[in-house]
């Protein structure tokens, strides 16, 4: 796409993609320093990633409101008008990712010293690896203005919603074996389900980027596994 | 519960794709200015009870265009017409027709507003007096008074209406322009830039009228605002260099036009 004849037009419409970039950068690096916290017992990384999450707030009010400004000096059309609206549909979903890893940092301190067993923790790692990926990938995708990439990015969300079965029922399993591993895998049960709805913004993310990059909505809705209830009912 | 039935959603689609019927149409028409050549083998289909906005960059030919349509370019001497233009499907350019009755069907906005040094109601009679639509004073008081309601100037100017329309301000002669065009009972009617001598609030109000008079009348605007061609109108047609580049529902041109030129065009890059 070439230039704008105004070429403050083109640098704004830059900051607001850099802030993106920037915001996407830092919603991986907390997604993984959360679960680390979480698995290592790590309260001062744990720390980080709650003070993390202000400079996400920040970066997202600083986004809104270039947007805002952009759309009330340019009257953004077309392909302009897309990547704005989408900037701030995707700032949104990328500081509710800040949002759900400060969560997970938070349960830290509530875990304690009694670092959780690595056997326990296997499989929730594994699970952060696929969502940190997916976390990275968007952006990076995005920035790249490919679509092909996004469309099977929206689909591979989908390993994630089987691995958090997967989670789901491994730490059942670890909690009928013994009661005395209840809090522990309690407060992982929790950081898994912030993990599967990280996945879902990423999902959100993929599919207002695909917008902006091509102007057409992807289908309404991939088909979505929660297979967490049956086993539930299963057992009951 | 305000949930719409099966019926009732089905209806409503059926009405907005409905095709609507043309009310003009030009095929394959070239405009030469002597020697230059100003429009390529346009093919145009405007839609009755539709507003079409013609962009483009200065120079582009929707000027050109627009005043094919009711064969105002027949006023200048060099100007040769070739292709052919159709109103309720019949030719335009036949030599049997009457222009002068042609443009009442087919009236025209300027730029400029240009009421003539005349009173408010006789700005308005005029037209209805040398078509022969009215012959008493009632008809023309009824033809006045309904014409300056529908531009939505009558409760501004009730009480003077026989003070000088050139002492109405900007967007008040505009809309008075716009009630000598109807005055005549037109069906379709052509606005080259009606805004671009308007204020904000002035603008805002030929707009609203623009939208309001589509009910009963088909409307062809050029337009330089891209706001508002996306704002007052359902078909958008953009040309450049002479050539119709794209065209198309205003929905889809603003928000994801396939051409790059259009593209370039109302996102600022070029023009």
């Amino acid at each position: 796409m070439g230039e704008h004849t105004v070429s403050s037009f083109d640098e704004e419409l830059g900051e607001i993609d850099r802030l993106i970039r920037d915001m996407g950068d830092l919603s991986g690096a907390m997604t993984r320093a959360s679960t680390n916290a979480l698995l290592n017992s790590d309260t001062a990384l744990a720390q980080r990633v709650i003070s993390d999450d202000t400079i996400m707030d920040a970066k997202q009010r600083d986004l809104d409101e270039r947007a805002i400004t952009l759309i009330a000096k340019r009257q953004p059309m077309a392909q302009d008008l897309r990547s704005v609206v989408g900037a701030i549909r995707m700032a949104a979903d990328l500081e509710r990712i800040g949002d759900l890893a400060k969560n997970i940092a938070k349960r830290v301190s509530a875990v304690g010293q009694s670092a959780t067993p690595r056997t326990l923790a296997h499989s929730i790692d594994a699970m952060a690896g696929l969502v940190l990926h997916q976390v990275n990938a968007v952006v990076e995708h995005y920035v790249k203005r490919d679509a092909e990439a996004l469309i099977r990015l929206r689909d591979e969300d989908e390993k994630i919603d089987i691995q958090y079965t997967s989670v789901f029922r491994e730490l059942l399993t670890y909690m009928m074996e013994d009661p005395r591993n209840i809090t522990s895998c309690t407060h992982l049960l929790f950081c898994a389900k912030n993990l599967e709805r990280i996945g879902d913004h990423v999902t959100n993310i993929a599919e207002n980027a695909y917008y902006v990059v091509t102007g057409e909505q992807l289908p309404v809705q991939r088909p979505k596994l929660d297979e967490t209830q049956m086993t539930v009912d299963a057992d009951a | 519960m305000n949930m719409l039935t099966d019926a009732a959603v089905e209806e409503a689609l059926d009405a907005s794709q409905k095709p609507r019927p043309l009310k003009m149409r030009g095929e394959n028409v070239r405009v030469f200015y002597g020697e230059k050549q100003a429009l390529f083998d346009v093919n145009l289909d405007v839609l009755e009870n539709q507003v079409t906005a013609l962009i483009g960059p200065s120079g582009c030919g929707k000027s050109t265009f627009l005043r094919c349509l009711n064969r105002m370019n027949d006023t200048i001497d060099i100007c040769r017409i070739e292709g052919r233009i159709t109103l309720d499907e019949q030719d335009i350019y036949d030599p049997r027709i009457d222009v002068v009755e042609l443009r009442a069907r087919v009236g025209m906005v300027f730029q400029k507003p240009n009421p003539f040094p005349k009173s408010i109601y006789e700005n308005i009679a005029y037209g209805p007096r040398i078509h022969g639509l009215a012959s008493k004073k009632a008809e023309f008081d009824e033809i006045v008074e309904s014409s300056l309601q529908k531009a939505g100037l009558f409760n501004e100017v009730k009480d003077r209406l026989h003070e000088p329309g050139t002492g109405l301000s900007g967007g008040q002669q505009q809309r008075l322009c716009i009630a000598r065009a109807i005055a005549v009972s037109p069906e379709v009617i052509l606005m080259d830039e009606p805004c671009s001598a308007l204020d904000p609030i002035a603008t805002a109000k030929v707009e609203e009228l623009i939208d309001e008079l589509r009910e009963n009348y088909t409307i062809v605007i050029v337009t330089h605002s891209m706001q508002q061609a996306a704002r007052v109108s359902q078909r958008t047609a953009m040309f450049h260099l002479g050539n119709l580049v794209e065209e198309g529902p205003t929905d889809k041109m603003f928000t994801n036009p396939d051409d790059k030129r259009t593209q370039d065009y109302i996102t600022g890059r070029f023009g």
